[in-house]
């Protein structure tokens, strides 16, 4: 008889608890799409009743228009595929002189007492200023944005790589040590799969920075790719050209997120 | 003779305890560790044993009295700072793939599934990949994993991880097995478990043992030999031969005997301890 009770007010206290799940989990569909439209209607009512002038603030409908003449007409291809080709080649400059740098500082003490200064004030300029030099050194080509989109990158990876070098068990290290496996065997079965889940953290992180550094770079001086086309329709006081350079580069960024999230589940499938 | 080859299981069993010649011989053995401000600690004072092929030893004491040093210089991880140790007839300079090893945790690597994980020795070791896996297969099999090796350690419960753990130490056919703690991190019910399952894999393995412990019970149930070490610095205080059959049910526990060893062995610890 109480068993039978117990089940009931043990399905009762479940199906309460589902409902409570329902009323948030199965409404937000409705519940993002209801505030997106809110929130555009908002902007796009504000714009209009009090007569905002469309160089400071444009209404979304422009916005969007804009953005369809630049895809339809396939005038932001080459734009955009300019800046990713900088922001890819940064990263992927980035991530190998991190690790082969983080292996080395890690690896050995001499090292890390020899360049652990260097990284400490590089650390303390903010990269953004050092760009300006790039383009002196590099000139105004691709090379100075995909140097600059590496350079910004490249310190929360290098961080990450070593303390994931370092973080490797030392019982695992110990258990090397007495098979006999050379130095070789122990970095690439114990030391690289320890510093992996680090690594992609850092990449994350370092993906979002490189798209900044490329960016930067173009704005210093650039005749394509997303940043400069800001600063084109900056210069033309075209607001909202601006709006749907933004749109892209975002698109960019969740597109390039993706992939380093891909990459990792594919890397670290243990955790 | 080629290291590398599997053992017959089969033969294992005709080592009777004891009987064999002396494996490792350790000559006046002692470690002191050195602190930061030049001084030093002594671990362990002087320790002088043999142990003869086919043996399984317990090495028994309180915490702290150097057990795991002791354990540490016999695989050659850690140099002796005093004597000597030599095992099949030469010096131990440094650490022999002929050692099997099981730490108190299993120490998987959670990127390999349990059969690569088992093969690991056997990879650094340069065995060709269809051995290894024939040897892995057959290894699973012994400490009772059919079926697992494609999961990943994640998936397994403490014990099967442990077991994990002996296999890999099994898979060079090491001619010495050594042990530390192995099962200390296990629940009590599956620590006896596991050290039935333990002494069937040995004696199958025909491996040589020796086990550090601070269970005076396990060492009982396991070792043909006991040796007691003192608080440190250590030294060995006694040995005390287990003189039962080889092969031990969970029913050995309740013998009247059983008793006796492991009232023989707590009156030697609880001694040490009063003088401490």
């Amino acid at each position: 008889m109480t068993a039978i009770d117990n089940s009931a007010a043990l399905s009762r206290g479940s199906s309460a608890e589902t409902v409570a799940k329902l009323s948030v989990e199965s409404f937000k569909a409705p519940m993002v799409v209801v505030s997106m439209v809110l929130f555009f209607g908002t902007w796009q009512f504000a714009v209009w009743a009090l007569d905002v002038q469309s160089f400071i603030l444009p209404t979304p409908s422009a916005i969007a228009a804009q953005a369809w003449v630049d895809v339809s007409t396939g005038f932001i291809w080459p734009h955009f595929t300019r800046t990713f080709t900088e922001v890819a080649f940064g990263f992927v400059i980035s991530v190998t002189v991190a690790t082969i740098l983080g292996t080395i500082i890690a690896l050995n003490r001499a090292a890390e007492i020899l360049f652990y200064p260097y990284i400490l004030i590089i650390q303390t300029v903010p990269k953004v200023a050092i760009a300006p030099l790039f383009v002196i050194w590099f000139g105004f080509g691709i090379e100075s944005k995909v140097v600059t989109a590496a350079m910004i990158a490249f310190f929360p990876m290098l961080v990450n790589i070593i303390a994931g070098l370092k973080s490797a068990d030392e019982r695992r290290l110990l258990l090397m040590r007495a098979y006999r496996a050379g130095p070789m065997k122990t970095y690439l079965s114990v030391r690289v799969p320890s510093m992996l889940p680090y690594m992609f953290a850092g990449m994350e992180t370092g993906i979002i920075f490189a798209t900044l550094g490329a960016i930067v770079g173009e704005f210093i001086g650039a005749s394509s790719g997303l940043g400069a086309l800001i600063v084109q329709r900056q210069a033309a006081m075209d607001t909202a050209g601006v709006f749907s350079a933004l749109i892209f580069l975002s698109t960019m960024g969740l597109v390039l997120n993706g992939a380093v999230r891909t990459l990792k589940a594919r890397f670290v499938y243990w955790t | 003779m080629n290291r590398m080859t599997p053992a017959h299981t089969d033969t294992a069993l005709a080592f009777p305890a004891g009987s064999g010649q002396t494996l490792l011989d350790l000559n006046e053995v002692g470690h002191t560790y050195r602190t930061r401000d030049g001084g030093g600690v002594e671990a362990i004072r002087s320790v002088t044993e043999q142990v003869r092929k086919g043996e399984f030893i317990s090495i028994l004491g309180p915490s702290g009295c150097g057990k795991s040093t002791l354990l540490m210089m016999i695989a050659g991880l850690l140099p002796t700072t005093r004597g000597a140790i030599m095992l099949g007839g030469d010096p131990v300079l440094g650490p022999d793939p002929d050692n099997g090893i099981v730490l108190q945790d299993a120490v998987l690597f959670p990127w390999r599934t349990i059969s690569r994980n088992i093969q690991l020795p056997g990879e650094i070791a340069g065995m060709p990949a269809a051995q290894r896996q024939a040897r892995a297969d057959e290894l699973l099999s012994l400490v009772k994993l059919d079926g697992f090796g494609g999961a990943y350690p994640r998936e397994l419960s403490g014990g099967m991880q442990q077991r994990a753990a002996i296999a890999r130490s099994l898979m060079l056919s090491p001619s010495l097995l050594l042990m530390d703690e192995p099962f200390g991190a296990l629940d009590a019910m599956t620590r006896d478990e596991m050290n039935v399952e333990l002494k069937r894999i040995c004696l199958e393995a025909g491996a040589t043992v020796i086990l550090v412990t601070h269970s005076i019970s396990e060492a009982v149930f396991l070792s043909d030999r006991v040796m007691v070490l003192g608080n440190r610095p250590s030294t060995v205080r006694e040995v005390v031969s287990i003189d039962a059959p080889r092969e031990r049910g969970p029913e050995f526990v309740t013998t009247p005997e059983f008793g006796a060893y492991v009232g023989q062995l707590r009156a030697l610890i609880g001694a040490e301890g009063e003088h401490a």
